[in-house]
This record gives structure tokens, sequence and C-alpha cells, in this order.
């Protein structure tokens, strides 16, 4: 059993161990949405969102089917299943009963799909040993965490058209030392809390 | 035991999902029958909810032009919805100005049908039609440029001004995509249709089209483009070509001098190395017999120790600076590489071409 408190799960999943800067998951949405910050703020919303529904459904799949049958090696492949096959309903329940919210977040839901950091934090919450309350505020933290980071990037994005960068660094090049740099800047919360 | 409790468990959840979403799709994703109405009335139908508009138009014989085959990402099937199509996506925005946003412009492939919608498209997308061809000769007209013949089938005939494009149907493991080739014959052979198609390497059209031989089926639809050669005889026109970019070009010369034998045309043409040029016969013909003809090709890279070349050198668009004189009416059609397009436009426009005669196709 884990038994750090979720509210510093929480936070230390936002700051610390930032699912994007500090595991680098979920690089290709983030480096694919980050040009504006519109849409940045689009995906961050719905990643949140399906990051703490998925890890919430994946926790009951794992500890009330797999555990007491003793079949958790595949948690992998049904952790996907749950994932591709939530989003795919969100997306048609958003599309039919919220227009506005389905133009704002909608389009986006695909992409979530297969996007890893999600199937990350549902793997995290296996091998930390999360309980319920615990795996939903890391969802939770983590969704937050990505959104915090793309928007940061997308920022500097948009200053970024301004700015000349060397030949050689443009394009991907300059957009992968800027996240390391930003995930340098988060080390300096690495003393505030610590998480297993 | 723990293998057949793993496949049970595994074809549970996922025949759970499956009838899940099954049923979810049954309730939610149902918009009954929307009428759609294009140009006022002109052409009018129902379409069953939930497709986009790019699909709806195309179950209907419009055939509105799109490159990458629906997926947001070439911005050509661009309709003016008037009502009924929701709020512009962010997967649109990139592709449209502030003006055409006002405008109401859309991309038909990220349009989703599931109201009345009302919408205008350009009179000429009506009359574009689908073609079936077979291919009468391939013929290499450099290393990685072929000039593939294609014999129009059904319907026999078409009606084509030079300077548009037909967007081919390239069978791909994704299904179909179209892409865009110029008709590089001229307009009064109405049964042909002749394309130039470069070779890029990991390309799904390029390859298919150069994999082609002779007897083979083709399908396409067009024609599309709205560029239009001045009818006035006083106007030069200019030509500007670079890399592959000779097909509109070849077809709008052929079709001007058929028609205006005494018309003034320089056509200019950049190439990397010698390697690259091709049609300098055709060419050389044409100035024999049309004496207001005149053409230039230039090499951009530097010599190498095995070709001979006694022509011009440098970029295009430096030629061009040097050879045309400013203040003569003119109309210019550029084809080629973006930043060719780009450095051409601000010399013609230098030289007194007002931006509203510039016409481009930059691939």
């Amino acid at each position: 059993m884990n038994t750090t408190p979720a509210l510093v799960i929480l936070i230390a999943s936002i700051l610390t161990n930032n699912i994007l800067l500090a595991s680098f998951l979920g690089m290709c949405s983030f480096l694919a949405c980050s040009t504006k910050l519109e849409t940045a703020f689009g995906l961050g919303v719905a990643v949140t969102f399906v990051m703490v529904c998925t890890t919430t459904l994946n926790y009951l799949l794992y500890q009330y089917v797999l555990v007491p049958l003793g079949i958790e090696f595949l948690a992998f492949i049904l952790f996907i299943a749950v994932i591709a096959a939530f989003v795919q309903f969100v997306e048609m329940f958003v599309e039919r009963y919220s227009p506005k919210l389905y133009y704002a977040l909608g389009i986006f839901l695909p992409l979530i799909t297969v996007n890893c950091a999600i199937l990350g934090a549902s793997l995290f919450m296996v091998i930390r040993q999360y309980n319920l309350i615990q795996s939903a505020a890391f969802g939770l933290g983590g969704g937050i965490g990505f959104w915090v980071a793309i928007m940061l990037m997308a920022g500097l994005r948009e200053k970024m058209g301004y700015s000349n960068v060397p030949v050689p660094l443009r394009g991907t090049a300059i957009l992968m030392l800027i996240t390391g740099v930003i995930a340098m800047t988060f080390m300096g919360f690495a003393g505030m809390i610590s998480m297993q | 035991m723990t293998v057949f409790l793993a496949i049970g468990v595994t074809t549970g959840l996922f025949l759970l999902l499956a009838a899940v979403l099954l049923l979810a799709e049954r309730r939610l994703v149902n918009y009954g029958n929307c009428p759609v109405s294009v140009n006022d009335g002109d052409v009018a139908f129902d379409q069953p909810g939930g497709t986009t508009l790019l699909v709806a138009l195309h179950d209907h014989k419009i055939f509105i032009p799109s490159a990458c085959g629906g997926k947001g990402t070439c911005g050509y099937c661009k309709v003016t919805v008037l009502s009924g199509g929701g709020p512009v996506l962010p997967t649109e925005t990139p592709y449209l100005s502030r003006g055409e946003i006002r405008a109401g412009v859309r991309l038909a492939c990220q349009v989703k049908v599931k109201e009345a919608i009302s919408l205008t498209i350009p009179e000429a997308l009506l009359n574009a039609r689908e073609y079936r061809a077979r291919v009468r000769s391939v013929r290499s007209l450099t290393h990685d440029i072929k000039e593939i013949n294609l014999d129009l089938i059904e319907p026999t005939d078409f009606v084509q001004h030079p300077g548009q494009y037909v967007q081919i149907l390239v069978p791909s493991p994704e299904g179909p995509v179209f892409r865009a080739y110029s008709i590089s014959s001229p307009a009064h052979e109405t049964n042909v249709a002749q394309l130039h198609v470069r070779l890029v390497p990991g390309g799904i059209a390029s390859t298919y089209l150069h994999a082609l031989s002779e007897g083979e089926h083709v399908h396409f639809t067009g024609p599309f483009g709205d560029f239009r050669l001045s009818e006035d005889p006083e106007t030069e026109i200019i030509c500007v070509g670079g890399g592959c970019g000779m097909a509109p070009i070849a077809n709008i010369i052929a079709s001007l001098y058929t028609r205006w034998p005494e018309r003034s045309c320089y056509l200019f043409f950049g190439c990397r190395t010698t390697r690259d040029v091709f049609y300098l016969d055709r060419w050389q013909a044409y100035t024999k017999r049309y004496p207001n003809f005149k053409f230039v090709y230039a090499l951009s890279d530097p010599l190498q120790t095995d070709e001979t070349w006694d022509g011009e050198t440098g970029f295009i668009h430096q030629v061009i600076e040097k050879r045309l004189k400013p203040g003569v009416a003119r109309q210019a059609f550029l084809c080629g590489p973006p930043p060719m397009i780009e450095a051409v436009t601000e010399v013609l426009t230098g030289k007194g071409v007002p931006p509203g005669s510039i016409f481009h196709d930059a691939f």
C-alpha cells in the first residue's frame, strides 16, 4: 500500500513528477499541438478530463477484475482498450449533448487515444500501488501537469515566431531544447515535495 | 487455465466495450436526414447526418478539390457555408484568412453535416466531373520526371482551361486518396490529358503514377483551378517554372499560340543541373514558328566538370530581373517551389506587374 496523501500526489504530479517534463511521456501531441495557445488549452483540458476518468476506470478494472483473477499481466492491453473506447464514447456523448464543448475539445479527443501519457498514468498507478482516491488525484495532477507544460510551450512558441533561430536548430530541435530547459526549471521544485 | 481465463477476460471486455460503443452510436449519433442546398438551390439533396460535407458533396457528384483526401492538411476544399455548419474549428483556422472566416468560408472536409446546410461553391466546380482514362503512353522527361498521356474513356472528352489541374485517384492501403496534377496537354485536345509527374521518394501518388504502364486505367476528377488567360492580344504572357513546374506552362503556351499566333510570350524555366532540363527542343521549334515567343532556361547549381551549358546560370528570379523590361502590360503564371514563387513575385511586382495579374501554383 502506498501511504502518500492524495493531496501530495496531486501537487507532486503537477510540479515535481510532471508526466511530461519528468517522465517525458506524451511528447508527440505536446510538440504537435503547441503551436497556438488556444489549441494547447483545448488539448490540455481534454487530456486532464480523459486522464482522471481513465485512471479511475482502469483502477476499478485492475483491482476488481484482474487482481482477483490473477491475470494482472493483461493490464497493458486492457488499459489501452478501455482508454480507446472511453475516448470514443466521450466524443460521441459530447458531440450530441454539448456542441459548444465539442467544438472546444471534441476534435482533440481522437488525438488523446494514442497519447502515451494517458496509458503511462494508468501504469504508474499500478506500479505505485495507489488506492482509488490516490489514483484519481494522480490522474488529475498528471493531466494538469500536461496542461501546464503544453501551455508554457505554446506561449513560448508564439513568441518564438519573432526570433531568429539558428538554421540547424529550427523545427523540432529547438523545441526539444526548450522542453529540456523547462524540465530543468521544474527540477527546482524537487525539494518541495517528494513522491514515490 | 490462466490462458483461458486471460482469453476469456480479454474477449469479454472487448465485446462489452464494442457493445457499449455500438449502443452509444445508435442512440447518440443519429441526426436523421439533413437537407443540403448548394448555390441557392441549384443542387439540393438530403444527406444522412454524421458524414463530412466533403463526402456528402462527393456522393452527389460535386467534386471539391482536396489533395489530402479530407485530413485537413491541404486547405483546398474551401466552400462558403451560409448556414448550418457550426463554428470554425481549430483544425481549419490555419488555412483561412480573417476575411474568409468572416465570409463563412470553411474546409468542407472538417464540416460535419448535422443540420440543414446551405452553401455556395464557385460555379466552375459544378462542372467538375469524374473521369476514367486509359494510359496511352509514358515517357521519361528527366531522371525523375515522367510524362504520362491519358486517353479519356468515360466521358470521352472534357473542357479545360490552360493552367487548370485534375485530381488523380490513387489507391493506398488507407483507402483512396486524391493528388492534384496540372494538365500539360493543350486545351483544344479535349480527349486527352497529359500529366508531368516527378517521383517523390516515398510519395504515394508519384510512386503509383510512375509504376503505371500502357493500357492501365486511371480515375480522376476535375478540372479545377481558376486561372484564366488574358483575352487582350496586347498583354504579354510571362510563364515562370521551376523543377517539374512545366506542366501548366506547356498547356498555357500551346493553347496561347493555337489561338493567337502573334501573341508575345516569355518563358523562364529554372533547373538545378543539366539533368533536369527537358522540352528544350520543343521551345526552340516554337521560336522558329512564332516570332514573339522567347524563352530562357537557367541552371541554379554550379556546373560540374562533365556538364556543358551555354544558357543562363543562377536563380530564375535573377534572370528575370536582368532580362525583363518594365512597363509592359503583362499577365504572369508561376509554377514551382514556394521560395521561387515568392522571389519571382517580388521581381515581377518590381517590374510593374500588378499582383492581381500574377497567378501561381506552389508545390
